[in-house]
């Protein structure tokens, strides 16, 4: 359903995993490999990127993924800024415009954009001269996490054909859940979806996963344990009845990961709710957990892409008057 | 002075069943005579003789649900707009919905409506008032004294009566008046947040969905309860073969219920949803094609007894937003008549039982005394070549907005002239 051409390497925009190609993905991660060994030396800087403006815009909180996009910008030299927008910019929807407009008059090279609803950041890049980057959007898409997930088991287990990952939690809402499940798919892994009915959209099925209520029976002989973060609103009678019966039934533990491979890896996007979706020790078994191989791999990951997309020849405006995106009329 | 004679015409009266070559007179602003033998023996002797090159001759179409910004949002529509950009579609009454701002839910404000549609409206407008004080669905509104100040019917737009025990009670109530309650049946709190349908499109592009079920369960409920009661209930617009299925159930049951279907939900299915097209998010929403064909059969089997537009103007800021914030609604008024149409072409509905919704069934319902071809209706009138090809075009349209998702698009037929009252409202410019 993507706009194809938009994905077609050198890639204008990275505005999800729908569109990308097993090519397009091992190319990315096969980049990543090399950030990740710059990333270990003294001098982490290079300087692709050196004169180029890159512009952070998160509509929504987050601490770790506007960091490492942050961090790897400037490593590669570009200049980089934040902007966070308050939660009455966002209720007053058309600002969204508005400030793609006057953030394209200041013409920066690179947008980095998280918004609370879905689509936002595809109708963000239509108004933008720049390369947009999807850090998350709604419960849509967040492509540089599935891409930073896919590094981290490809270096742990060497590939990524043929594996069974088990994602469990609250996948109805999960950003992180949908592009994963998209770029396990293509690289030709199997998905396990695991959660409550409640917390499963209706025809999980059709995005080419096994869909399980029962977390024993769903995690049996799996190569990695994926978690998703369950938000406490959620967990108070609406979609599951109380923190404690979640955690009995769809908690990590370890009666329960003794079901999987014996090897098998433990992820999770974070932050963590210790205790609700994971047990705590387990986060932190350095055997299992790749907890925080995950964040060094982000920042990889991020480079790589970043990198990628400046490789497109030209940041000059569309010649003629922009196309007229909108949300509307083809 | 001013008779008018329409020769060489197709005449088509779907309330009697007439479809003939023949001419038609009109005097004074009603129909005064026609039939195939009319002026037979010559040239008549009036003011005026148009020839309509064997073009349809109808009644004027009658739409049940527009939504226009007057009062309180008149830069999307007004009356005035509306009026031009339905006589353009070959539309010569509409009947306003009461969501406006103030709500229609007082005799001053049918009044109001009224008198505004009589000033500025070269169409026919007459509101439909609120079943509910400011559509809150908690207490009854007005209905016998707002009907007696000519509102056609009752309903709370784009809102369902959510209290059970509420809709009975109006059901009941009305039924004394005989008043026709037109609800839109959507269980609210399955609806809850939800922006398009349920389904793999929704799971996809992360949107929350409305479940099919919440239209069916709430036209369970209404049936349910119009069997309690005997008020007379059409359902505002149905989308979905659960729902259709249940109404048919209804009507064989011998059930005083009526039923209309929205353009977009046989015109389009969820798929123009595509990535994020905020004119395509519409109420009730787009549907599966196993849902869009239903509303087809629906139509053809006669389940649903209207076609209605469901225009909806929104300005293009309010369409312009991610899809969840977007306003939910497309203008239909120029495109019904061609859209319509393609139901003709395709082969699914007689040209007759096809304007038959458009025409005599809402007069029917609504008691209006126009909707059909007879001596003494008025002469509201649509002469229309159902075979010209042209591709829609927002900016031909009259319409103050412009958020329509079948720009483009080829379609067939189209309005040669729309006459009220025996004057011509709307001539096309292209012949």
């Amino acid at each position: 359903m993507s706009d194809i051409s938009a994905n077609q390497p050198p890639f204008r925009h990275l505005l999800g995993i729908e569109g990308l190609s097993a090519p397009d993905i091992t190319e990315i991660l096969d980049l990543s490999d090399e950030y990740v060994a710059q990333n270990r030396q003294v001098d982490k800087k290079r300087s692709i990127l050196g004169g180029r403006t890159q512009i952070n815009l998160f509509f929504e909180t987050s601490t770790r993924t506007r960091t490492s996009f942050e961090l790897a910008g400037k490593r590669l030299g570009a200049d980089v800024i934040n902007m966070t927008a308050t939660a009455s910019a966002i209720k007053k929807g058309e600002t969204l415009i508005d400030t793609a407009a006057t953030l394209n008059a200041m013409h920066p090279d690179t947008l980095v954009v998280r918004h609370p609803h879905s689509g936002a950041v595809a109708l963000l890049s239509q108004k933008m001269d720049c390369s947009v980057i999807n850090a998350g959007d709604g419960s849509h898409e967040h492509p540089t996490q599935a891409l930073l997930d896919a590094l981290t088991i490809r270096r742990r287990l060497g590939h990524l054909h043929g594996l069974t990952v088990a994602i469990c939690g609250d996948i109805l809402h999960s950003r992180v859940a949908r592009s994963n499940i998209m770029l396990l798919n293509i690289m030709g892994a199997h998905v396990r979806a695991i959660a409550p009915p409640t917390l499963l959209p209706g025809q999980m099925d059709r995005m080419g996963v096994d869909v399980y209520h029962n977390m024993e029976k769903g995690l049996r002989d799996v190569d990695i344990v994926m978690m998703l973060r369950l938000q406490n609103e959620r967990m108070n009678g609406a979609y599951v009845p109380s923190t404690r019966e979640y955690y009995h039934f769809f908690g990590l533990d370890q009666a329960k990961l003794s079901k999987a491979k014996p090897e098998a890896l433990i992820m999770h996007p974070g932050p963590m709710n210790r205790g609700v979706e994971i047990d705590s020790e387990l986060a932190d078994d350095i055997n299992r957990s790749v907890i925080r191989e995950q964040v060094e791999m982000g920042v990889a990951v991020r480079m790589a892409v970043l990198d990628l997309l400046s490789r497109r020849p030209s940041n000059l405006p569309p010649i003629g008057p922009s196309g007229g995106p909108d949300g509307g009329a083809s | 002075m001013s008779d008018i004679a329409y020769i060489n015409a197709r005449l088509i009266d779907p309330a009697s069943g007439l479809d003939s070559p023949g001419a038609l007179l009109t005097k004074d602003g009603q129909i005064a005579d026609l039939g195939p033998d009319l002026f037979a023996s010559g040239t008549p002797e009036v003011a005026a003789v148009v020839d309509c090159g064997g073009r349809v001759l109808c009644p004027g179409l009658i739409d049940m649900r527009v939504f226009v910004g007057e009062p309180g949002a008149e830069h999307k529509e007004t009356l005035a707009s509306a009026s031009d950009a339905a006589a353009a579609g070959g539309i010569t009454c509409i009947i306003v919905q009461p969501n406006t701002d103030p709500v229609i839910d007082d005799v001053a404000l049918v009044e109001y409506i009224k008198r505004q549609a009589r000033d500025k409206a070269s169409v026919r407008i007459h509101p439909m008032a609120a079943i509910t004080r400011g559509l809150e669905g908690q207490q009854m509104a007005e209905l016998g004294l707002m009907a007696e100040a000519d509102a056609v019917a009752f309903t709370d737009a784009d809102r369902a009566v959510a209290d059970a025990q509420v809709m009975r009670r109006v059901l009941s109530y009305a039924s004394a008046f005989n008043l026709l309650i037109c609800h839109y049946p959507e269980e609210p709190a399955l609806a809850r947040n939800g922006v398009m349908n349920s389904g793999e499109i929704a799971m996809r592009l992360g949107l929350p969905g409305i479940p099919t079920q919440a239209e069916t369960i709430m036209v369970e409920r209404d049936l349910r309860l119009v069997e309690m009661t005997g008020g007379r209930y059409h359902a505002a617009c149905l989308s979905t073969a659960q729902a259709i299925e249940a109404m048919a159930r209804g009507k064989a049951q011998g059930l005083p219920v009526s039923a209309a279907a929205a353009v977009h939900n046989f015109a389009m299915n969820e798929e123009a949803v595509g990535q994020y097209r905020s004119f395509a998010k519409t109420a009730p929403p787009l549907r599966s094609e196993a849902d869009r064909q239903a509303v087809v059969d629906g139509l053809a089997d006669g389940t649903i007894d209207v076609i209605c537009s469901c225009h909806d103007p929104q300005d293009v800021e309010s369409k312009r937003l991610p899809f969840e914030l977007a306003a939910t609604g497309i203008i239909g008024l120029e495109t019904m008549l061609p859209l319509a149409l393609q139901l003709y072409h395709n082969g699914a509905l007689g040209l007759s039982d096809l304007l038959a919704k458009m025409t005599s069934r809402p007069a029917e319902l609504l008691g209006l005394r126009g909707g059909k071809l007879a001596p003494g209706a008025p002469a509201d009138l649509l002469i229309f070549d159902p075979n010209i090809p042209w591709r829609i075009d927002e900016d031909g349209f009259h319409s103050k907005a412009k958020n329509t998702p079948y720009h483009g698009r080829p379609v067939q037929g189209r309005a040669w002239r729309t006459i009220v009252d025996g004057k011509v409202v709307y001539s096309d410019s292209a012949k």
